[in-house]
């Protein structure tokens, strides 16, 4: 009896492991091969050693494309969860149809980020330019898309319409684990307002807070499709997020080698910063 | 306890605040239904409503862009996707679940493949682009393939976390009666892991239905499309006519806002158990 639970549980787990390793351990290895060597994506390549590594610190597109994705990631996720939570504590206050509102404040995340990357890029290019010179405002009248000091708040603009809906969703369901009679007690304390959501409330849904925070920076540190259609990196290289660069250069542009150099980097980025995240939220929970 | 009043001013805020999801929703579906000589550079021009609601322009998407292929490329992509993940992801979710606690080598696997949550895409992509051509898996398969690979990690977390709250005397009722593991799992374990197989049939079938990047490194030069993908070449070859373009991308959008009209409470759940757990 007690073998063939074991037997089943190993035929089980044996060949959709196997399925795992070959289409996500083999490939990470493979990319770590190639970015020892000088590969172009096809013909005869030959080992490099650590150059394209030590290229990469001095390539300055490369260095413009983790500036531009940091930036992106840290004012998109402040930007998003300040709205999300402000969202969320309305939506969860006493209001009139509350269904219909969390239906529709969700809506923009079911939608693919490629088509409403294109539907804000027409927004940007041609509405928002015609709206500005309505009414006089100079800066604005010319696409801020097509300007390499202002291209980048379109995309902030773009991540964040998506991204919001995501997390006001986790705030509310943050924010229904409270229980009413906190906020009775805390009322006869004196605690109302701002004082209320400091001290009663936003220790309370520090769990959730974190949750938003981890995903957060991981999809905008891996964006992608919002470039893709917004802006395909330009204008002048100002919009290339790291994805992005190692997509179109690695896959088309010849630098196959280079860019899973370059993508090795990045994988280690990631795992650093999402640890540091766990091991900070984590420390964050205990202190209450 | 005290009824509280409506809260009014958060009411009107949230009215306000429903305009930055509307009025990107009502541009795309006039200009959808507009000729490109109503097209005008003033705001009324570009705002103002259709002078005939005609579906030409749907028609003419529908042609340029291959719609019907695309749709079912891109359902049954989706749809096989689920239907493995919740097959193959909860049996690997309760084998590993099951023994973790007890066995060095399943709480390694488990931890191994866990950990694939942290590889980001940009570094498998050009090797897998390689290996999938090489295995002649360079098709909607092959991506199929991938895909239950990618969701296998964030699945197989939330299934064995799931299980914690099933109790073992359940199945040890089963061995009593002589079922086998394989039986009791299909009979009974199955069954009851329903509201997690709801959370991660959503999950996941989101996911694939608006990825972008897997069907565009693995399906480049294959005459096969997604919608996404659809939409893409359309931009690239056609991107000047805007009433074309956005007929194109509202009528991407129709499946999914079905779905989330007929689905909402499940769709909502979903994701917020997903990212809970």
């Amino acid at each position: 009896m007690k073998n063939e639970r074991k037997r089943t549980f190993l035929l089980i787990t044996i060949p959709i492991l196997a399925l795992f390793i070959c289409f996500n351990t083999i490939p990470l290895i493979r990319g770590v091969i190639y970015s020892f060597t000088n590969f172009k994506g096809f013909g005869n390549y030959d080992w490099v050693g650590f150059r394209n590594y030590i290229d990469l610190f001095s390539d300055a597109r490369v260095g413009k494309s983790y500036l531009f994705t940091f930036k992106l990631a840290i004012v998109s996720t402040i930007l998003v969860n300040v709205v999300a939570l402000l969202l969320a504590l309305a939506l969860n206050s006493k209001i009139r149809a509350k269904s219909f509102f969390r239906g529709a404040y969700f809506l923009p995340n079911i939608l693919g980020a490629l088509v409403v990357g294109y539907i804000f890029n027409y927004f940007f290019t041609y509405i928002l330019p015609a709206v500005a010179s309505m009414i006089g405002i100079k800066s604005l009248s010319s696409s801020i898309l097509s300007n390499p000091d202002s291209a980048w708040i379109g995309i902030v603009i773009v991540c964040a319409w998506q991204a919001i809906a995501m997390n006001t969703i986790i705030y509310i369901s943050g924010l229904q684990t409270v229980p009413e009679d906190v906020y009775e007690a805390g009322g006869l304390d004196g605690a109302t307002g701002w004082k209320q959501f400091r001290h009663l409330t936003f220790p309370l849904i520090i769990p959730f807070f974190s949750i938003n925070m981890v995903l957060c920076v991981k999809n905008f540190l891996m964006v992608f499709d919002q470039i893709m259609a917004l802006t395909k990196g330009g204008p002048a290289q100002s919009t290339e997020s790291i994805s992005y660069l190692i997509y179109n250069n690695g896959m088309s542009g010849g630098q196959f080698g280079f860019q899973s150099a370059n993508a090795v980097v990045f994988f280690i980025v990631i795992v650093c910063v999402s640890v540091a995240q766990m091991k900070f939220s984590g420390k964050k929970e205990e202190q209450l | 306890m005290i009824k509280k009043k409506v809260n009014w001013p958060a009411m009107i805020l949230l009215i306000l605040g429903l305009s930055t999801i509307v009025f990107p929703l009502y541009m795309t579906l006039i200009i959808a239904f507009k000729q490109p000589s109503e097209m005008t550079n003033s705001i009324s021009g570009i705002l103002s409503l259709p002078k005939v609601w005609s579906f030409d322009n749907f028609r003419e998407a529908m042609r340029v862009t291959d719609f019907w292929n695309s749709l079912r490329n891109s359902l049954v992509i989706t749809l096989v996707t689920v239907g493995l993940s919740l097959a193959l992801h909860s049996l690997m979710g309760y084998a590993l679940g099951r023994n973790k606690a007890g066995s060095k080598f399943y709480s390694f696997v488990y931890l191994f493949i866990v950990s694939g949550m942290f590889v980001p895409f940009a570094i498998l992509m050009m090797p897998l682009a390689k290996q999938t051509a090489e295995l002649g898996l360079a098709n909607w398969f092959g991506v199929i393939i991938l895909y239950v690979v990618f969701y296998m990690p964030m699945n197989i977390l939330l299934y064995s976390g799931y299980l914690v709250n099933i109790p073992m005397a359940l199945e040890e009722a089963a061995k009593v009666d002589g079922a086998s593991t394989w039986t009791t799992y299909w009979k009974i374990i199955f069954p009851i892991m329903k509201p997690m197989h709801a959370t991660v049939a959503v999950l996941t079938a989101l996911a694939v239905w608006n990825d972008v990047m897997t069907p565009l490194v693995i399906l480049a030069g294959s005459d096969q499309n997604t919608l996404p993908l659809a939409q893409l070449n359309f931009q690239t070859q056609f991107g000047t006519n805007y009433n074309l373009a956005f007929a194109s991308y509202l009528l991407s959008l129709i499946p999914i806002l079905i779905f989330y009209v007929i689905c909402q409470k499940q769709i909502l759940n979903g994701v917020v158990n997903g990212a809970v757990k």
